[in-house]
């Protein structure tokens, strides 16, 4: 715990020079300083995530928080489903303010027009989804710059970090149009863009200090007016999560508890794990990270089809490991992705997958790719010629699965839940899980689970404990809703709350039933509406409830409610979209063109989040 | 005389069982059963809810052997709905069977039960399938108001009306009884039929006023030589006075029931007590002035003794006949002499006085369900498609296939053969009088298995009868899972009463023909202990008994158990 507290300042004599240049007047400075005084270390942890946490959810995010400061030399702008655009943002902050270059930190949602036209220096850091979509939140500023409405950027110098998944054909789309189109508006590239995939943390880092660095170079007369706030309240909101995918905590499993009835055709999980001693800190909203490890058996068939020792030492990325342990821990074995199988066909020089890969075979390709494992290819098609070095090199690394947290710490001291889909699925004639949902399913008795904290900060409680909320989660995406109302009910938050849950059939899979039936009768859930697509001879979705209730719905909509949906993106995100631009449309008496602004206002106030996957 | 305190209809309802008030505000028993219904979150109703459905012949039950396993996993119990048909007389016509046999496939659990209130019943109905279920049962003709609840329940009668011209106008009697005594609230037709409600009488129930009776009321007609409606053991009982093949009026029972709970000996059994003879075309007017006697004097302080069975035991039958004359304007006449001869069903084809042949199917417990190699749901479905006529429900759970004409007579035996479930000549006599409340795993009230376990107990017993050569001796066992009685069986030669999972009491003494409790003889046993009491006593009985001697009759004699001749007694 040592070295990361040592960036916080302390509140004793040393730090009078600080409060003197703090944007308090001297009452109020008293008085935080009093009260920072009374905070042991973990209380100062944990406070100094939660304001981190708060000032990013506070639209729009900007730094200096000096005040009269001028403009900032670098504007820094992310967009992604998950933290880690956000995380990659303030690294590219923290980075900056060491060499003393001022920045400001935004979500692309609040990214408009005169904020592109003023800037100096743009970095850029954007996911892709699905078949080469933008995010969400990229989505707005994508269709400016791509409209007649664009402006001419002949001022910018930028850089695009691309974030994606190279399993999907359009690997990092979003990231290549932006960068293609800046260049188009004139702009000037500073740093050739750098795609990153799942396991984006090497690549990432090298982008930000290589960009930093070039932008240092060409502003020397900035250097040195470091502003102490700076320092101080983003790296706190990385210290809360000390624990990190390199650095797990190791959670003992409290329960394990499998949540569909006996007929149902899932098997959703109930976990708790205890993170009592661990200094991590969660909000409702949050995520865990579960650190993956391949299963024992499946390793050892590929090491079976492989002419190798297991214990023979291989280079990963720059750590050094036996084969078995890097096959283990550190590389995907499961599903294939296209630049394996293109790597792959070119280390061993088999031709007819080499052909597989060729432009206009995409069909045939992802017939080929669908359940096929690691294994599968090994077996049809014998590693000839194949180095150790070389197959490490061609797989890819085993990423971490997220799980939106469903506890809340103040209702759950100590504990950390979540609800996981133990997907199981035959392929190939063999019994496949997912790795890490397979993992925790089979969790039982006296073990661990490596665990990390990631903020999402886009998907937190408004600030007004009076604000209605209509959380909209079927399937496993309940998860965070439960954390939001465990959490509401332990602060006495005097807000209305709205469930929207669906999910297959009422009897076996209405997940956590007996808890939104207390919350119902306690007055905490004022309305609950469900959605079973198996029951009837209709299909029923929630998007279907949404309109349903529409007339109501705006009303609470209209009455200040924050809107949040949590699940499926592929699918429910959208359908529940278009459900609510008809109810806006409709109850609204809106154009659809006014209904999609009305919902992007949302947006831009926070009251309309997502977090899907 | 001076009565007892109790708390009666004449009391403040705030001084009554909760129940009463909530009869009281339910608005002729609407609650807030639309509202409940219409909730999708829950497959369950409000819980005040459930205490007036019953009214309509439902019952909210869950499947207890997941409750834990959904307690676990943070699901409700799996609620689902009891449907009782009402069903005087346990008359049916062939089209109505076809019709509750669709039901049971389409909307409840794919099985029929048959009642020892000479009914149907459904299990495993979903609340989003109630209202389809019940109309679906409405729109044959049938209803299932006054099924259950505090009002006079389905009025059963000695089976078959087409045996002969006095069981004809006897099954005529409970028909018009049953009509006379319902419930007329709006609530009903306007929740469970989705009719439009109707303008309201300020006073919906003018027979029952705002909360009904104090508990359920029970009536029961016998046509002897037949008593296997067991008469004794209803509210009240009529027993049909036949000269020359008419009935001329009936002797009337007061005060009979069988629930009682476990160690209360303030609880028990209790057989009807004669109080005389009614005209036939009294018969309504005694009934309407029995139950409202109940309605005016009945405990309704106390549910546990608000049966009329208590009020009789409290205030007497002196007291009931002077009642009785005083609302009827001219007193009962003295009890006529009858004679019966067994409680039990006679199996297989009987020739009625008409010609017309009946034959009565063993149906084991009631249930009505295919199994491997025994196809009774589909056979009874194609004789009620080929036989368009009468089936009638006995009250001992059985079926008779009645009004079949001899020509006839083959091609429903060869389907009762072809499905496996014509009665099997090589069943014991035991076998023959078992019968089974339905208990695990939907009964709410039961502490042990009964429908689900008693044949294959009645298996192992068999093996000592046949060892016994008693094969062929009628002798009665009835299981409960709990002591409400639902199978009547205090009136039992064998019984066997849960107390807690694989334990029951071991009851033995009643009379063949339904005119004496059993009594206790062991307590709380498991089934070895079971089987090693009736490895000693039914040889003894093959040995030992006289001529023509029941087994409760010989238990009795050779002191074995006490007589059991007043229920105040039985827990004593």
């Amino acid at each position: 715990m040592g070295s990361p507290l040592q960036s916080i300042p302390d509140a004793g004599s040393s730090a009078t020079a600080l409060w003197a240049s703090a944007p308090f007047d001297a009452a109020l400075a008293g008085e935080v300083q009093h009260l920072v005084g009374r905070l042991d270390v973990g209380q100062k942890l944990w406070l100094s995530g939660y304001l981190a946490g708060s000032l990013a959810s506070a639209a729009p995010v900007a730094k200096p928080a000096v005040a009269g400061a001028a403009r900032p030399l670098i504007t820094i702008a992310y967009g992604s489903h998950s933290g880690n655009g956000e995380q990659l943002a303030q690294r590219i902050g923290q980075a900056a303010n060491a060499r003393g270059l001022s920045f400001v930190v935004m979500d692309m949602l609040d990214c408009r027009k005169n904020h592109l036209q003023e800037a100096k220096y743009l970095l850029v850091v954007v996911s892709t989804h699905g078949e080469g979509e933008p995010p969400d939140h990229a989505k707005p500023l994508y269709e400016l710059m791509h409209s007649r409405k664009a402006p001419k950027l002949d001022q910018l110098q930028y850089s695009v970090l691309a974030l994606g998944d190279s399993s999907y054909a359009m690997f990092c789309e979003t990231g290549r149009r932006f960068d293609a189109q800046f260049e188009a508006l004139g702009a000037r590239r500073l740093h050739d863009r750098v795609e990153c995939d799942v396991d984006f943390q090497t690549a990432a880092d090298q982008w930000v200090e290589a960009v930093v660095e070039a932008i240092a170079r060409e502003n020397p007369e900035n250097a040195g007016v470091t502003s102490p706030s700076l320092a101080l309240a983003r790296p706190s909101a990385t210290i809360a999560t000390a624990h990190t995918r390199k650095n797990p905590f190791h959670a003992p499993l409290l329960v394990n508890q499998r949540l569909t009835g006996r007929n149902s055709t899932k098997d959703v999980r109930h976990i708790e794990l205890s993170i009592e001693g661990s200094g991590m800190h969660y909000e409702p909203g949050d995520a865990l990270g579960v650190v993956p490890r391949n299963q024992d058996a499946e390793v050892a068939a590929v090491l079976e089809s492989l002419p190798f020792a297991p214990e023979l030492p291989v280079e990963v990325g720059a750590q050094s490991a036996t084969l078995r342990d890097a096959l283990t821990h550190q590389l995907d074995i499961g599903l294939l992705s296209r630049p394996v199988v293109e790597r792959y066909a070119e280390a061993t020089g088999n031709d007819a997958l080499r052909q597989l890969t060729l432009a206009g075979r995409e069909a045939d390709l992802q017939r080929y790719l669908h359940g096929r494992h690691l294994i599968d290819l090994l077996r049809e098609h014998a590693p000839a010629g194949l180095e150790a070095s070389d197959l490490v090199k061609l797989l890819r690394p085993l990423a971490p699965r997220l799980y939106s947290i469903a506890s809340s710490l103040r209702a759950s001291p100590d504990e950390v839940h979540l609800t996981v889909s133990h997907v199981t699925y035959e392929s190939l004639g063999r019994e496949r899980a997912g790795v890490v949902s397979g993992a925790l399913a089979q969790l039982d008795g006296d073990v661990t689970a490596p665990v990390y904290v990631q903020r999402n900060p886009a998907f937190h409680l408004p600030s007004s404990s009076d604000a209605p909320l209509i959380m909209i989660g079927p399937g496993t995406g309940v998860a965070p809703f439960r954390a939001f109302l465990a959490e509401r009910e332990a602060t006495g938050a005097r807000g209305r709350n709205w469930l929207f849950f669906g999910d297959r059939s009422f009897w076996s899979d209405f997940l956590y039933q007996s808890e939104w039936l207390e919350w119902r009768k306690r007055g905490l859930l004022e309305r609950i509406d469900v959605a079973f697509s198996r029951d009837g001879a209709e299909k029923i979705y929630v998007q279907h409830r949404i309109q349903q209730r529409g007339r109501e719905l705006y009303a609470w909509l209209e009455s200040g409610a924050h809107i949040y949906v949590c699940g499926d993106a592929q699918s429910m995100a959208p359908d529940v979209e278009r459900a609510l631009l008809a109810v806006v449309r409709e109850h609204g008496a809106r154009s659809t063109e006014q209904a999609e602004e009305y919902l992007l206002q949302l947006q831009r106030e926070r009251r309309y989040q997502k977090d899907v996957y | 005389m001076s009565l007892p305190p109790r708390k009666t209809l004449a009391s403040p309802l705030d001084e009554l069982h909760p129940n009463e008030r909530l009869k009281h505000d339910s608005r002729y028993l609407r609650g807030t059963l639309e509202h409940g219904l219409a909730d999708p979150v829950t497959g369950a109703i409000a819980a005040d809810d459930t205490q007036l459905t019953k009214f309509f012949g439902i019952y909210m039950q869950d499947d207890r052997e997941v409750r834990e396993e959904r307690r676990l996993a943070k699901l409700e119990p799996l609620y689902q709905f009891m449907v009782r048909v009402r069903l005087p007389g346990g008359v049916c016509t062939t089209a109505q069977w076809l019709a509750l046999d669709a039901q049971a496939r389409a909307t409840a659990n794919g099985t029929l039960r048959l009642t020892t209130r000479q009914t149907f019943q459904f299990h495993g109905v979903l609340k989003q399938h109630l209202r389809r279920h019940v109309q679906g049962i409405v729109a044959a003709g049938l209803d299932t108001i006054a099924a259950c609840g505090d009002v006079n329940r389905n009025v059963i009668c000695t089976a078959n009306p087409l045996q002969s011209a006095a069981h004809a106008a006897a099954t005529e009697t409970a028909q018009r009884l049953g009509t006379h005594l319902l419930p007329r609230t709006g609530g009903y037709r306007e929740v469970m039929l989705e009719q439009p409600a109707e303008v309201a009488a300020t006073n919906e129930e003018p027979l029952y006023g705002p909360t009904y009776l104090p508990r359920k009321f029970k009536i029961a007609i016998a046509v002897p030589p037949q008593n296997d409606v067991d008469v004794y053991a209803h509210d009240l009982g009529f027993i049909a006075i036949v000269e020359a093949g008419r009935i001329v009026g009936y002797n009337v029972l007061v005060g009979g029931g069988m629930g009682m709970t476990h160690k209360v000996p303030a609880t028990f059994p209790r057989l009807g007590s004669l109080a005389g003879f009614c005209r036939a075309e009294d018969v309504i007017a005694v009934a309407e002035h029995t139950m409202l006697i109940q309605r005016d004097y009945g405990d309704r302080g106390d549910r546990g003794h608000a049966r009329f069975k208590y009020t009789i035991e409290d205030l007497g039958v002196d007291w009931f006949r002077e009642e009785m004359a005083k609302r009827l304007g001219r007193p009962l006449e003295p009890a006529r002499d009858f004679h019966f001869e067994s409680s039990g069903d006679r199996y297989g084809w009987i020739e009625g006085e008409d010609g017309l042949w009946h034959y009565t199917l063993f149906i084991e417990n009631g249930r009505v369900a295919d199994t491997p190699g025994k196809t009774l749901m589909s056979g009874l479905r194609e004789i009620a498609t080929l036989h368009q006529g009468i089936f009638a429900l006995t009250t001992n759970q059985n079926l008779i296939i009645a009004g079949v004409p001899a020509a006839l007579r083959p091609r429903i035996d060869a389907l009762l053969h072809q499905h496996g479930i014509e009665n099997v000549a090589s069943h014991t006599g035991l076998r023959r009088g078992s019968m089974a409340c339905v208990a695990m795993p939907t009964c709410g009230l039961a502490m042990a298995e009964s429908e689900r376990y008693l044949p294959s107990l009645v298996d192992r017993i068999d093996d000592l009868v046949r060892a016994a050569g008693l094969q062929q001796q009628e002798i009665s066992i009835r299981m409960t899972g709990c002591p409400n009685g639902c199978a009547r069986p205090y009136l039992a030669e064998i019984a066997l009463v849960g107390k807690a999972p694989g334990k029951y009491n071991l009851y033995l003494g009643a009379s063949a023909n339904g005119d004496r409790l059993n009594a206790l003889h062991r307590e709380n046993i498991d089934e070895t202990q079971i089987l090693d009491e009736l490895r000693s006593l039914l040889p003894r009985f093959a040995q030992e008994r006289e001529p023509g001697e029941s087994f409760g009759d010989f238990v009795v004699r050779a002191k074995v158990v006490r007589a059991m001749l007043a229920g105040r007694d039985f827990q004593l």
